[in-house]
């Protein structure tokens, strides 16, 4: 489990890296987002997958999956959620304005 | 335990959400904004003064003891960045009253400035990494906002840029606090720092180690700072100060944070890392510093270059070096926030960015010209000032530590700082007075309040410089020392 995990992890990473060295917007959005999506199986896989039960706090449980890191991928996802939305709007935005979703000649001018 | 440590997160998160609903009413926004700036003044004031004398202030979130909830810890420190932090973000509120104009303020400026202040105390109380990395992204949203409000073709060009290396490096961070967690179990600073003894900073560790300090550095400037002037120069001059003033900060302070507390056993890998990041950020900013011809950029390599000195305390880890690089740092915001205001100022009396097109700003303007280069002495750190202090203790320590050349580099750039502020303020303020493309009519007077505000407090803090170190070296005693921290949060 923990090696399809990793595999997993290691392809989102390279998809997300691939589309953020692209040249149109978009693909870099999509990029960012695969990416974050990378890092959160990334923290799920490292806190260790199938320990045991439910992490039902009795006093008896002796093994059981640690709760932490769902509660820190569940922070970052609600982020990567808000700063990807906020990218799309400045993308349309910068669209609307520049005229081009295109990298390399947002750059070209200088003003 | 005491609830101290965090009014001064929730005092500029109210008011952020107050404004919200005050939209079109920007008088009471003004108001509600200063009034909530000097509450966090007397806030951080009574919580150093506590610190003074009861020690490290933590507060644990919900009443879960320390490794298990979240933790607010103020020591020295962070309390004296937060101090410096909400003085500076004052004089710029009162800056931007004048210079951010109706159409920015109607489109939630206030909210976002207020936010960003959340953001940036937040990273300086918190006690647990990934909690860090929550008030990263908050203090990051509201600096997207902050630089792309306008919506100007080179605002927008910049926010795109900005964005993307801000999540690369986000993406980073929690990929560190990841294999951190997988490799010590846990996110309490001061927890981590007693798991990292226990095993042994190495191996791994040092490899998780040194992706916080890329992930810090793209955050701070340090050496990877190629985002940097681009990004800075794109909004107005009241944005540009309180980005240059408290941004690049707070990743100083991660910085500091990590490497002090939690991964200071193989200083031989790390801080020669951060020591040779520090040289090479120093000499490349001052050399943009020395090439760029118009001010923005002149005075965002300002900000590059200092904070490849402050590191270059770190680096050099001794007692002084730190006391140091904690006093710099507080001379710093003041004096930052004060040049980018100037900055702001000469630009929008000149009509432009440009040196070439400026000049005898003097004759119309010489209470600014002369201000600005008293700010220029302090920046270099001629005796009086406050930039003295630091620097003597930074170098103090730096030859501590045997690190003649970084000394050296040290000083030499304090010359390229001189030079090119000087450049600015020969070519702008003396000569003859060009023809003016379009003068926009300024009110002066508003600014000149926080103005003479900063340099007052920079001279003050240059003649006090026994009485302020006595504070910054109780915060060099922490940094130095950890167990001071990790007992102060794990007593309870």
């Amino acid at each position: 489990m923990e090696l399809m995990m990793s595999l997993a992890v290691g392809v989102l990473f390279a998809i997300g890296v691939y589309l953020i060295l692209s040249k149109t917007l978009l693909r870099i959005i999509l990029g960012t987002s695969l990416l974050t999506h990378g890092v959160h199986l990334l923290l799920l896989t490292m806190a260790g997958l199938k320990t045991g039960a439910a992490p039902i706090l009795d006093g008896q449980t002796e093994a059981y999956v640690d709760p932490l890191p769902q509660a820190l991928i569940l922070t970052s996802i609600v982020i990567s959620f808000g700063v990807t939305a906020f990218f799309f709007v400045l993308a349309y935005r910068a669209y609307k304005t520049l005229g081009t979703d295109d990298i390399d000649s947002i750059e070209g001018d200088e003003q | 335990m005491s609830n101290l440590p965090v009014f001064p997160i929730l005092i500029p998160l109210c008011t952020a959400v107050i404004l919200m609903f005050l939209k079109d009413k920007i008088a009471v926004q003004r108001f509600i904004s200063a009034l909530s700036a000097i509450l966090n003044i007397g806030v951080c004031l009574i919580l150093v003064n506590r610190i003074d004398q009861n020690g490290i202030q933590t507060l644990n979130m919900g009443g879960w003891m320390p490794p298990y909830g979240i933790v607010f810890v103020a020591d020295m420190f962070a309390a004296l960045l937060v101090l410096t932090a909400s003085i500076v973000s004052f004089a710029i509120l009162l800056y931007s009253f004048r210079s951010i104009g109706v159409e920015r303020e109607r489109t939630y400026y206030y909210t976002f400035f207020h936010f960003l202040l959340v953001g940036v105390y937040g990273s300086f109380l918190t006690g647990d990494i990934f909690n860090l990395f929550v008030f990263f992204e908050v203090m990051l949203i509201s600096s997207y906002a902050l630089i792309s409000l306008g919506g100007t073709k080179l605002q927008l060009r910049e926010t795109v840029k900005y964005l993307l290396i801000n999540i690369v490096s986000s993406t980073l961070f929690v990929a560190a606090v990841a294999y951190l967690y997988a490799a010590v179990g846990t996110l309490n600073m001061a927890h981590l720092s007693l798991r990292v003894a226990e095993l042994g900073q190495g191996g791994v560790l040092n490899v998780i180690a040194m992706m916080f300090l890329i992930v810090f550095s793209l955050k701070s400037g340090l050496l990877l700072f190629f985002w940097l002037p681009g990004s800075y120069a794109a909004p107005p001059s009241a944005v540009r100060a309180l980005f240059g003033a408290l941004l690049t900060k707070v990743g100083l302070y991660a910085i500091f944070r990590t490497f002090t507390l939690i991964f200071y056993h193989d200083p031989g890998l790390t801080h020669t890392w951060i020591a040779w990041m520090a040289a090479a950020t120093m000499i490349l900013g001052g050399i943009g510093a020395v090439a760029y011809n118009d001010i923005a950029r002149i005075l965002n390599y300002n900000v590059i270059i200092s904070v490849g000195f402050v590191a270059f305390g770190l680096a050099a880890a001794t007692g002084d070096s730190l006391d140091g690089a904690v006093f710099y740092l507080m001379h710093d915001m003041l004096a930052k926030g004060l040049m980018f205001i100037l900055g702001g100022i000469i630009i929008s009396i000149a009509g432009t960015d440009r040196l070439k097109d400026m000049g005898g700003l003097i004759k119309r303007y010489p209470f600014i010209g002369w201000m600005f280069f008293t700010l220029a002495l302090a920046l270099v750190g001629i005796p009086p000032l406050s930039g003295f202090a630091g620097k003597v203790l930074l170098i103090r320590g730096g030859l501590d530590a045997g690190m003649l050349t970084m000394s050296l580099i040290g000083l030499a750039s304090s010359l390229l700082v001189l030079y090119s502020l000087m450049k600015v303020f020969r070519l702008a303020f003396w000569g003859d007075e060009k023809e003016q493309v379009k003068r926009e009519p300024i009110k002066l007077k508003g600014v000149t309040v926080s103005v003479v505000g900063l340099l007052v407090l920079i001279i003050l803090m240059g003649f006090g410089s026994e009485w302020v170190y006595s504070y910054v070296s109780q915060a060099g005693d922490v940094l130095a020392n950890p167990t001071l921290y990790i007992e102060a949060v794990m007593k309870e």
